[in-house]
């Protein structure tokens, strides 16, 4: 109880204290230029907690402002606005999350992750041993394709429903409205360009090299996204195939899954290995510091997914199936059953904030 | 540390565009900062815009904006105290800056919101002018330019028509280099707070300065010591009336205050002292920073009501509130008494009428003195606010005297490797008032001419 209220009195301090950076910026507006959360913060004259949150989440910490600012430390303002809106941020997610302290724990802990991933591994390891399928071909002479819907579909399903149940808590407490189409189109359209990412002249980030701006983080994220996507096209495809065409795995490499899938799984490991470089270059005071090693975590695992996945596919027909396939698919597990908890959340509310900010321009 | 060709004295604008144009003509440049790097830059780091001459449409800037007008509004805030052909060099040279800027790293974006009245006039720097700063040490590191940071320069030996030698500290320890030519780019003196009393008297102990503490006139002074001749008013500042709340030093854009046009300025005996409402904002802006000099112990305070508490950019710090005039006369250290008769003297005062908060409206008082002869609506609905103002120092006028080759001219003629460039030398151009985005231009022009000067010099 003592703990909880104290938590919750370091997150308020933390509100305030954005408020009072935002206060300094909306009477500066030299940043205005830059992305979507200064033009946001010069609609209004005055900051509510609710309004701080959704500036937080509109940020995609491109630092571009923090090193254009003339009031960083050292001096008396001491501005850190990529900071405090990256703590406001993450406190956010954990606070809408449910439960939240899964939210708490595997934002923060690297090491939580990586056990959790250990223990889909092992589930999936004995599953494979126990379960062991009569028969089957490629894949499911490991495991039968009814275990791997068994487990995968609840799997999938229920974070969905966590994330929506989160997304809906942001969206009340934000004052979002009614949604119209126009908003949707434009805030994808911010989205899929990352354009809250560009620096507003396409110049991009000061993310890696203190105030020189690079589109590396941005081409990154952008091979992410799209690995992701092709990855999941790939998984639904063979859906597809499999119900509708009677048409089970294993693919050919000229076949939609392998199209969408190893093209997709190259970009994913590609753009996380250069996501986890960067960060390992970028200044850590100018995030959420609290949550950075289960950032670090996340990336390496979402790059354990793709790399698992491609290696599975190269050693087709060899004995090394039996393990890579329990691999890579504790790896999917852990992926999916994390999504509200770790910093996958914040595709989710990136886009919210994005879609709520669009109805005030 | 290496034999530079040329050392530049200062790290603003001017210093990085001298030091950028000598470098790209081949020469080995050393830099002198005096701040270390989170503050380096000078006043440019506070800048946003850079007045620029256009025959067209120029990058961000549409229509026109030619010689003779930007010459014409020149002439209108120094009042004729300027030297006509360094005057039309820096704007005819603004026009061929801005493409160079851009070249040289800097975004432009249209004018900021609240700045609309600059559109045309004035090409606004994206992320300010610390990102301007930024982007100009990047391309001179990336040409080979040295910089030491919190290097200082303390002498600079004239010999008869030569510099000699540059003397300056740094890493805690005293150096002296002879180059063959140098670059005085390092500022005003309005960072030094005992020139200032010498100028204006004890009232500069209450002065904010609204920029660097690091633009001491070490440089300007020693010079000056020695011979060089010197231009504008020593006496001089340009100040504007800010939030009395903001820091001593380096407070910058945000301290500024808009609100006195909507509101009744009184001094810390509660009286009026002069006509609110004089002319449209900011054209008026930069008389109040005098106005409060003169009023007891430099401060003052300009009162509104919740009728125009948004009609002006938000200030940095909330303004102090109450639900009467009195009780906000004790929050802010005033007679409540006299306050509350103040108010209800100009109140009493004001006419019917039309208000409109974006042009001269005419809406006056009638029998008052002093007068508010636009934007008089009576001070009446709660809640009030009050705001404290104090004068915020922006720049000095006093400089070196230079040529159209930005040469330093010495008691008998051009001292033959000393340029100058910058608010170092603005004074030449800018005698007197001010002109938004005009020290970007001074600078940028004279530093490039400095650094072309210099390098074709050696």
């Amino acid at each position: 109880m003592f703990e909880q209220s104290q938590m919750e009195r370091k997150a308020a301090a933390r509100i305030d204290e954005a408020r009072r950076q935002i206060e300094i910026c909306n009477a500066c507006r030299y940043c205005e230029g830059y992305c979507s959360v200064f033009p946001a913060i010069m609609r209004q004259r005055s900051f509510a907690d609710a309004d701080v949150t959704q500036f937080a989440n509109l940020c995609h910490n491109c630092r571009g402002c923090y090193y254009a600012c003339q009031y960083t430390e050292p001096h008396e303002f001491d501005l850190n606005l990529p900071g405090i809106l990256a703590e406001v941020r993450t406190e956010s997610w954990e606070r809408f999350a449910w439960p939240s302290p899964l939210a708490r724990l595997f934002q923060r802990s690297g090491t939580a992750l990586a056990v959790a991933l250990m223990l889909g591994f092992a589930v999936l390891f004995w599953a494979a041993q126990t379960l062991r399928p009569e028969s089957g071909e490629g894949f499911y002479a490991v495991m039968s394709h009814g275990l791997m819907v068994s487990v995968f579909m609840p799997a999938f399903l229920l974070p969905l429903l966590a994330l929506f149940v989160s997304l809906r808590r942001y969206w009340r407490h934000v004052g979002g409205q009614g949604v119209g189409r126009s908003q949707i189109r434009q805030a994808l359209s911010r989205a899929a360009y990352m354009k809250d990412l560009s620096g507003g002249q396409g110049q991009g980030c000061n993310f890696e090299d203190e105030d020189r701006f690079s589109n590396a983080r941005r081409y990154a994220h952008q091979a992410v996204v799209w690995g992701v996507f092709m990855c999941f096209g790939s998984t639904i495809s063979g859906t597809i195939m499999h119900y509708v065409f009677d048409w089970p795995a294993p693919y050919g490499l000229l076949s939609l899954p392998k199209l969408l899938g190893v093209p997709g799984g190259l970009l994913l490991t590609a753009g996380c290995l250069e996501l986890a470089r960067l960060k390992l270059k970028a200044e850590p005071a100018l995030g959420a510091r609290r949550v950075w090693a289960g950032e670090m975590g996340f990336v390496l695992l979402l790059g354990f997914v793709s790399l698992s996945g491609l290696l599975l596919y190269a050693s087709a027909g060899t004995a090394a199936v039996a393990v890579l396939l329990p691999l890579h698919l504790g790896a999917v597990l852990t992926f999916f059953l994390l999504m509200p908890y770790t910093k996958m959340a914040h595709g989710f509310f990136r886009l919210a904030a994005l879609i709520k900010d669009a109805a005030g321009n | 540390m290496s034999y530079p060709d040329i050392v530049v004295a200062g790290g603003g604008n001017a210093a990085l565009c001298a030091a950028i144009t000598a470098a790209e003509a081949g020469k080995r440049v050393l830099m002198l900062e005096a701040a270390p790097k989170p503050y380096r830059g000078g006043n440019s780091r506070h800048t946003r815009n850079f007045r620029c001459m256009h025959d067209g449409p120029l990058s961000v800037l549409t229509g026109t904006y030619g010689e003779d007008e930007y010459y014409n509004d020149l002439l209108l805030v120094t009042k004729g105290n300027t030297d006509e052909r360094l005057a039309r060099m820096a704007i005819r040279g603004s026009q061929e800056s801005q493409p160079w800027m851009e070249a040289h790293g800097v975004r432009f974006q249209p004018s900021l919101s609240g700045t609309l009245s600059l559109s045309r006039t004035n090409a606004f720097f994206l992320g300010g002018g610390k990102a301007l700063v930024n982007a100009y040490y990047r391309t001179a590191e990336a040409l080979g330019v040295e910089v030491l940071y919190e290097a200082p320069v303390t002498h600079i030996e004239l010999d008869r028509d030569r510099i000699t030698r540059v003397d300056f500290t740094h890493g805690g320890a005293r150096h002296s280099l002879s180059p063959p030519a140098v670059v005085a780019a390092s500022g005003g003196f309005q960072g030094n707070i005992e020139r200032l009393v010498e100028a204006w008297g004890p009232e500069a102990e209450n002065f904010l300065i609204r920029g660097t503490p690091y633009n001491r006139g070490d440089v300007l002074f020693n010079l000056l010591g020695q011979g060089v001749q010197s231009i504008g008013d020593p006496t001089q500042c340009h100040a504007v009336a800010i939030d009395g709340r903001a820091p001593k030093f380096d407070g910058g854009i945000v301290t500024r205050l808009d609100c006195v046009p909507f509101s009744v300025v009184v001094n810390k005996h509660g009286d009026r002292f002069y006509n609110e409402g004089e002319d449209v904002w900011p054209k008026r802006y930069a008389i109040w920073g005098r106005l409060v000099a003169a009023e007891p112990e430099q401060v003052a305070y300009s009162i509104i009501d919740s009728k125009s508490k948004d009609l002006f950019m938000p200030s940095v710090f909330p303004p102090v509130t109450a639900d009467t005039i009195p009780e906000l006369a004790g929050k802010l250290g005033l007679d409540p008494q006299k306050l509350a008769r103040t108010i209800g003297t100009f109140n009493a005062s004001c006419r019917p009428g039309t208000f409109h908060p974006t042009e001269l409206d005419g809406l006056a008082t009638e029998g008052l003195t002093p007068p508010k002869t636009n934007w008089a609506r009576p001070i009446t609905e709660p809640p009030f606010y009050g705001y404290s103002l104090r004068p915020g120092v922006t720049f000095t006028y006093l400089g070196f005297k230079v040529d159209e080759t930005a040469q330093v001219q010495g008691a008998d003629g051009p001292v033959e490797n000393l340029w100058a460039a910058g608010e170092t030398m603005a004074g030449s151009i800018l005698g007197q008032g001010y002109l938004a985005g005009f020290g970007m231009t001074i600078g940028t022009v004279f530093g490039r001419i400095a650094g072309r000067e210099a390098a074709r010099y050696v």
